[in-house]
């Protein structure tokens, strides 16, 4: 299993660490029993994420997909960040290890449910813009 | 990327020592002979041959026509279990013991052998990783085939009861196989004094190159081959003999049983300094026991840290070592043997194996306590799950 330079270099300098005090939403995806939670922190104003932060539990691709997602957001409409796929993120890492995929969805559904916290918190129901969250975890975990 | 320059993985390989380099290459240039032919050439190496083989056998207390040269320790392991139970099937036993624990090579053959109509007790390993004798005794039935324990676990490296498993199996009239490529050269090993009847062995965890194993089997038993072939190792284990690496198995075993106590002595001294620095970190748990366990292996759990990050944060330092997590086999599991020893799969995902050889340096040693506990330190402040824990709400331990 090899990580592309572009992971080690967000793994070894993630992007965006850290927390928001005050932050517009928190979305936190994952569970410890699969080895990976990733929890994402906005800021936005006017229907723009100003602002963006990570905490990731787990592996170096965990690490390396939560920070370039962060990057691929910061600055975007609301509806723009929506559009991230896992794959965008994926090719934006120059590939990720077949076993490590399922890290791409984990920060995409990051995003969407940090969104969905911020419509909700609104009072909007979040469901006609970041559709259903999913549980990602249904292959990985079997006890 | 940094270049590794601490190397503390030695239970996943080793390098290859100055003198088993120097024996080798006469047999990589000039000495290219086929072992099996009758001229110079080929006497020569069957002698180098014959000469290794008995090194082997001086190693485990065995006879030399006991020693069969494999090409690793799984094919060792699989040579041993499907070869016993057909042979046991015929008399009609089809019951095989082992641990929950074993390497993959013996457990993914016992699963195959299940597949095929054998069935297998796998005894518990407990907390401290192991197994219980009377839990041997008691699990032994008139039709039990074959009992197969590890002798060290190669993750925890906790050290198995072997020569007393071995008594009861003696006791018992049962076949017993011993899975020991992480004990030889670290434990003393007499097969005859120990009641093995059977012991796998791999060149490359002690300073011999990679692709070279040995079985060692009990001249009692007559274990038909698992490769066909021609009529090498007196028609056991067809394949033209890998006489360069057997050469050089040779001359590691016998340098690495010489030295046991020598590095022991070395080994745990570090052991106990990682242990006790180790332990000044926060929630951060020893896996396996702590005395029954090969002198160059540690097994932690950090609570809170996920163990590939770990390695790699490890690795930007020079620092090569293990984890028991998923993430780095590319599965999704964590380790079979962590949650053997009962641990929940969150604090399973967040171990880190060190494992010492002879060429560890206190330095190293030192270096590596002076790096992990602010990587532990910096994972930490970064982990979601970190956060739930020291608020209490998540999984608890035993």
């Amino acid at each position: 299993m090899i990580y592309s330079e572009k992971v080690m270099d967000h793994f070894a300098n993630p992007r965006n660490i850290g927390e928001i005090e005050n932050a517009d939403g928190v979305g936190e995806v994952g569970n410890a029993k699969c080895g990976d939670i990733m929890k994402m922190y906005l800021k936005i104003d006017g229907g723009v994420i100003t602002d963006v932060k990570f905490k990731t539990f787990g592996c170096g691709a965990a690490i390396a997909t939560s920070s370039i997602a962060t990057e691929m957001i910061k600055g975007k409409p609301l509806d723009e960040a929506l559009k991230l796929t896992n794959k965008a993120v994926i090719e934006a890492l120059d590939g990720l290890p077949p076993a490590k995929i399922h890290c791409s969805v984990l920060a995409e559904q990051a995003i969407k449910s940090a969104i969905a916290d911020y419509y909700t918190r609104q009072g909007v129901d979040p469901t006609p813009f970041v559709g259903k969250l999913e549980d990602h975890c249904d292959t990985c975990c079997e006890v | 990327m940094a270049e590794t320059k601490i190397y503390l993985d030695n239970a996943a390989t080793t390098k290859i020592s100055d003198s088993v380099l120097d024996a080798m290459l006469p047999w990589l240039k000039d000495g290219y002979g086929n072992p099996s032919s009758i001229y110079t050439l080929g006497r020569q190496a069957a002698i180098a041959l014959n000469t290794a083989r008995s090194q082997v056998a001086k190693a485990l207390g065995c006879e030399d026509s006991e020693v069969y040269f494999t090409s690793c320790g799984s094919e060792s392991d699989n040579w041993a279990l499907v070869s016993t139970a057909k042979m046991m099937a015929a008399k009609g036993k089809k019951h095989i013991i082992s641990s929950a624990f074993e390497h993959h090579a013996i457990l993914h053959t016992l699963q195959a052998l299940e597949k095929e109509g054998f069935e297998v007790t796998y005894l518990p390993v407990y907390e401290n990783g192991i197994v219980k004798v009377d839990d041997v005794e008691k699990a032994i039935r008139p039709d039990t085939a074959l009992v197969t324990i590890m002798y060290a676990n190669n993750e925890i490296g906790t050290i198995q009861p072997i020569p007393e498993i071995g008594e009861v199996c003696r006791a018992k009239g049962v076949i017993f196989h011993t899975d020991a490529v992480q004990a030889v050269g670290n434990v003393h090993i007499n097969v005859k004094e120990q009641n093995i009847d059977m012991l796998s062995l791999s060149g490359h965890k002690i300073h011999a190159q990679k692709g070279v194993g040995v079985l060692y089997v009990n001249k009692k038993y007559r274990l038909a081959p698992f490769i066909n072939g021609g009529a090498q190792e007196r028609g056991r284990r067809a394949g033209t003999e890998n006489i360069p690496a057997i050469v050089g198995l040779g001359v590691a075993i016998t340098e690495a049983v010489a030295k046991i106590d020598e590095k022991n002595a070395k080994l745990r001294a570090f052991q106990d300094k990682i242990i006790n620095e180790v332990m000044k970190i926060d929630r951060v748990h020893l896996n396996g026991d702590r005395t029954k366990r090969l002198a160059g292996n540690l097994n932690f759990s950090f609570e809170g840290v996920e163990g590939e990050s770990l390695l790699l944060q490890l690795d930007l330092q020079g620092i090569a070592a293990s984890s028991g997590s998923a993430c780095t086999s590319g599965s999704l599991d964590p380790s079979h043997v962590l949650l053997a020893i009962g641990l929940p799969h969150e604090v399973a995902h967040g171990s880190l194996r060190i494992s010492m050889s002879e060429y560890t340096t206190e330095e190293e040693i030192d270096r590596l306590l002076e790096v992990l506990p602010a990587i532990v330190t910096k994972l930490r402040g970064m982990s979601p799950l970190w956060e739930h824990i020291l608020k209490g709400e998540t999984f608890k331990i035993k």
